[in-house]
């Protein structure tokens, strides 16, 4: 991966970490999207659609709601993406991805909670002249949110590609095991984390697991026949 | 009998908001959130979404009558980012009207509670993994990459953009009356519909997605779906503080780590 790849990267990783609150909560940021624009970008939609599948499945366990803390999987997807979309025959390479997804996600997550303190803090200041109804700091404080938020996005992007370079160079360069049971055992972690999820989701709903158990019959019937 | 407030509300029918500021208004909702913090949640966000609206106000923008709305929308306030909407639309049409302000405020509490879980029963838990459950079957049928991220895309913004577009109609046509209109079978079981139609796109949606990823072969394909079985049963008597996704990162490290050591040992 160039410097100008990973300059780049890191900018979709800004975009894609702004629309995962502050802006505009489109869903550009799921991994199935966020992964495949990533690996587009270096030439492999296809291998970063791969690995935002498997990201999905994972994702599926961490709903956005308000305060609660979750992964930022806008940034962190772009970085899975490029890791496959970069290694697109190496045996290793969705297993790292998940890897270094989930944890720049789980770093990620943490970076919001700094950012709302932030904004807290910038709120707090600019109270007196919010609770005067002053437009200029209602407005303000709004746009600096988006603008840090932006930044953050670009940082943690910008430094987890550059983390991931050399150590997914030296990780895949010794990679023993076979490509197929490498790919096996990274979605069986993603799906268990799926498979759990929908579970933990759907159960409470009359009816649903009827229609989950229903779902799957067919879809295993589809997986037989093809 | 009627109340100088009723009239008012009455008088102010005749109200209208100009496109442009409608416009201002929607593009402003999808940044509600951008300065959410521990302070006021999403109360600058409101206001922030409600201040074109306040230029109406009498005085005009900087007036006294602004000032002292744009201050009392941009308190602490809480909802799902997309129904906030209806908020929106009701508060500026309240403002407008020029409701007392203790009635604002009350209302505006009010709001809060069906707003949050509503929006989060409908779409974290409904309309997002539905899609993207929906947007994970395409891709197990074989689909490329154009068009599982049109179809999950485009899917997803036509809910996404058609709530908060009602939201803001349906806020600014009722105003301070919007309860009845927030009682819409869509709101009330739509989660529930929702969450059966996910449930059943998710069982066609794993074993496909699967399939993908792995590749040919029948037979480890199978081996890994009991595997998943077990192991997803399993993921769902953790404790709530160790998630299946915190979890996965330990188990991945050690498969890395593993395969690293065959490698070596083959050497």
């Amino acid at each position: 991966m160039t410097d100008s790849q990973i300059l780049l990267l890191a900018l979709l990783g800004a975009v894609l970490g702004l629309d995962v609150v502050s802006f505009p909560q489109a869903m550009l940021s799921r991994p199935i999207v966020a992964a495949t624009l990533s690996g587009a970008l270096l030439g492999d939609a296809t291998g970063g659609l791969l690995a935002g599948a498997a990201l999905e499945l994972v994702a599926l366990e961490t709903l956005p709601v308000g305060a609660s803390r979750y992964p930022e999987w806008g940034s962190a997807s772009v970085v899975g993406g490029a890791i496959v979309g970069y290694y697109p025959d190496r045996a290793g390479a969705l297993s790292v991805a998940l890897l270094a997804a989930i944890a720049v996600g789980w770093i990620g997550g943490w970076t919001m909670v700094e950012l709302r303190t932030l904004n807290a803090r910038w709120a707090k200041r600019l109270r007196p002249a919010i609770d005067s109804g002053e437009r200029s700091a209602v407005v303000g404080l709004q746009l600096t949110g988006l603008a840090t938020d932006f930044v953050r996005g670009f940082l943690l992007t910008w430094v987890a590609l550059l983390a991931f370079r050399p150590l997914g160079r030296a990780v895949l360069g010794v990679w023993g095991a076979d490509a197929r049971v490498s790919r096996a055992v990274a979605v069986t972690v993603a799906a268990s984390v799926g498979a759990a999820a929908v579970w933990k989701l759907f159960r409470v709903t009359e009816h649903a697991r009827w229609f989950l158990v229903g779902g799957l019959a067919l879809g295993l019937a589809a997986m037989a026949l093809r | 009998m009627t109340t100088g407030a009723s009239s008012a509300a009455l008088e102010a029918r005749s109200i209208s908001l100009p496109v442009h500021l409608q416009l201002e208004m929607a593009f402003r909702l999808l940044m509600i959130q951008s300065a959410w913090n521990y302070e006021l949640l999403l109360g600058n966000g409101l206001g922030f979404c409600i201040e074109p609206a306040l230029r109406l106000l009498p005085g005009g923008p900087g007036g006294t009558a602004y000032r002292q709305a744009l201050a009392r929308e941009c308190q602490y306030f809480n909802a799902h980012p997309y129904l906030a909407a209806v908020a929106v639309g009701s508060l500026a049409r309240a403002e407008l009207e020029m409701i007392p302000p203790a009635k604002i405020e009350r209302f505006r509490t009010a709001l809060c509670g069906p707003l949050g879980s509503v929006g989060d029963r409908l779409v974290w838990a409904g309309w997002l993994p539905f899609c993207s459950l929906l947007a994970l079957a395409v891709y197990g049928l074989g689909a490329g990459p154009a068009t599982v991220l049109l179809l999950f895309l485009g899917l997803y913004n036509v809910g996404h953009l058609g709530l908060r577009a009602w939201g803001l109609s349906v806020g600014w046509r009722h105003g301070m009356r919007v309860a009845p209109a927030l009682a819409t079978p869509i709101l009330r079981q739509g989660p529930a519909h929702l969450a059966r139609a996910a449930a059943l796109v998710a069982g066609i949606a794993l074993p496909l997605a699967l399939g993908r990823i792995i590749g040919p072969g029948q037979r480890l394909l199978g081996v890994v779906v009991v595997i998943v079985a077990l192991m997803g049963a399993l993921a769902t008597r953790l404790p709530a503080w160790l998630q299946g996704w915190r979890l996965s990162v330990g188990v991945l490290a050690i498969w890395i780590i593993y395969s690293i050591a065959q490698h070596t040992v083959a050497r």
